[in-house]
């Protein structure tokens, strides 16, 4: 491993701590799971948990009892069904309750844009009439000095940690992911510290139309993890699972077997 | 009431609703696609009468062509023929908000009579009968297309009364109140179920149920729906699929 990176245990070590905000990100494409296994492996308790799309990743953390608090805007197994442990949690509080604060994708965007850019929060249009606003008192309203206009508020997304996966890292540290990016840019600049597993270690980037590169001064850890965005996928290096999205509503099903694939599968 | 006469085709209801969903959109339209039953529509429409379409996945696919149904919004299927990529924040700030989208193609769990749309909880927030994945894209998709289609399959736990939880805004309390609250698309045009076509009327924006699909009847629709429905003086008769839209169809799904 070149100078400068570090294992992926000894990275979560470093930057997870009992009691933090940790974001993972990853648009479907490019999912830290195996950051997340890590995290569940040292055990870490009352994190507040940020994703727009809280999944089988979050499910697998939640289940685990890693989180006491979740910040989203979309929770589900994506053309599957529900998530069951992060129903479970809520519902009936086990492994302990999970308090729920919840935006629409595009307020969850702008709050991570607003985090990456140094502002106290963001603006967008949108939310108003829904009963989201009811529900969080982090929506607000604010009056455009300008135009008079009534906008909706939400504020900045500043985590303690913020996780990302992607497909390539030169021997400098420098980080390159394509494809789908999502706001894993914004994570990465938005986060107090910053942890990014890469598939591979390459010489050189290839110039690529939608290249996304983060440059290794603004990231505190790389760790090499090939294949750490399994079952989701890594674009040019491996395909969604999508079997595993569907095995994975029986497993999540039953807090039983939930914690026999876990102790099979992450804690082994 | 007038009916077609055509080949007998055997196909079901839910075939129906998407092929008379795909058949709204058209060609050369820039479409925000949620996934399931909107994204199956909006690619068969792009496989016969809208090649042109151009189909926009919020996980920041613009000009999306896949050659299988995407089982996710952010698939790889979805990223290797597109247009171009963009991030998350860009997608929604500047195509979305910023007023590039024509038609905003959508689902939900539950609707009303001023298509309100649920797709967050049913039963109390706080102690919920279902916990549903919650808003996503949804919101601001309504508040900000051009216009909006929605497609669901009729029935009472659907259609209801009253939202317990209003994710994404349609015509709000109907009348103007939509433009009351600063929206600026025109909100939902058209609601495609399984049993026929639902659209706003044009003063109170309530939904009137303008057409029933071939031997569905009125009551039927009534029966599945919650509240006391508006019904067109001269309700149509939906065209059955043709043998190439079903055709196609169901290559689609097999892919």
């Amino acid at each position: 491993m070149p100078a400068g990176f570090v294992t992926l245990d000894d990275a979560i070590a470093t930057h997870v701590h009992d009691g933090d905000e940790v974001a993972l990100e990853g648009f479907t494409h490019l999912i830290p799971f195996a950051a997340a296994h890590e995290i569940i492996r040292q055990g870490r308790r009352d994190l507040t948990l940020v994703r727009m799309t809280p999944d089988i990743v979050y499910d697998q953390m939640i289940g685990a009892g890693c989180a006491s608090k979740l910040v989203f805007s979309w929770g589900g197994n994506p053309g599957v069904g529900s998530l069951h442990r992060m129903r479970d949690a809520v519902q009936n509080g086990w492994p302990q309750p999970l308090e729920m604060e919840e935006y629409s994708h595009a307020a969850m965007a702008m709050r991570w844009q607003a985090g990456a850019s140094g502002l106290p929060f963001a603006t967008l249009r949108g939310s108003a009439g829904t009963s989201l606003e009811h529900h969080n008192d982090n929506i607000r309203t604010v009056t455009c000095p300008f135009t008079g206009e009534q906008l909706t508020a939400v504020p900045a997304l500043n985590p303690d940690v913020g996780i990302i996966h992607a497909q390539q890292s030169d021997r400098d540290g420098n980080v390159m992911m394509w494809g789908i990016t999502g706001v894993q840019k914004e994570c990465v600049l938005a986060s107090t510290r910053s942890i990014v597993t890469v598939e591979e270690v390459v010489e050189s980037f290839t110039p690529r139309s939608n290249g996304v590169v983060l440059p290794s001064w603004c990231i505190d850890s790389v760790a090499v993890v090939p294949g750490g965005s399994h079952p989701s996928y890594a674009h040019d290096y491996s395909d969604r699972d999508n079997a595993f999205y569907s095995a994975w509503d029986p497993i999540a099903r039953e807090r039983d077997s939930f914690n026999e694939w876990m102790e099979a599968h992450v804690m082994a | 009431m007038t009916q077609l006469v055509e080949p007998v085709v055997e196909y079901t209801s839910d075939e129906m609703m998407t092929v008379q969903a795909a058949r709204a959109l058209a060609n050369g339209t820039v479409c925000f696609v949620g996934i399931g039953l909107p994204s199956t529509a909006a690619n068969l429409a792009r496989r016969l009468h809208a090649p042109e379409c151009v189909l926009v996945y919020e996980s920041g696919c613009i000009g999306a062509k896949p050659e299988v149904l995407p089982k996710s919004i952010g698939d790889g299927v979805l990223a290797e023929h597109a247009d171009v990529l963009v991030s998350v924040p860009e997608m929604f700030a500047y195509w979305l908000q910023g007023g590039r989208i024509d038609v905003g193609f959508l689902g939900a769990a539950q609707i009303d009579r001023f298509a309100n749309l649920n797709t967050t909880v049913i039963g109390d927030y706080d102690n919920p009968t279902v916990r549903l994945p919650g808003a996503g894209g949804a919101p601001e998709i309504a508040a900000n297309c051009g216009e909006v289609i929605i497609t669901l399959r009729h029935g009472t736990k659907a259609f209801v009364e009253r939202l317990d939880f209003v994710s994404s805004v349609g015509h709000g309390e109907g009348g103007d109140h939509r433009s009351r609250l600063g929206l600026r698309g025109r909100g939902p045009t058209a609601v495609i179920t399984d049993l026929g076509v639902l659209r706003p009327d044009t003063v109170t924006n309530e939904l009137t149920l303008v057409s029933v699909h071939p031997d569905v009847g009125v009551d039927q629709v009534r029966d599945a729906t919650g509240w006391a429905l508006r019904v067109a003086d001269d309700v149509e008769v939906t065209a059955p699929p043709t043998p190439v839209e079903l055709d196609v169809l169901r290559r689609l799904q097999s892919a």
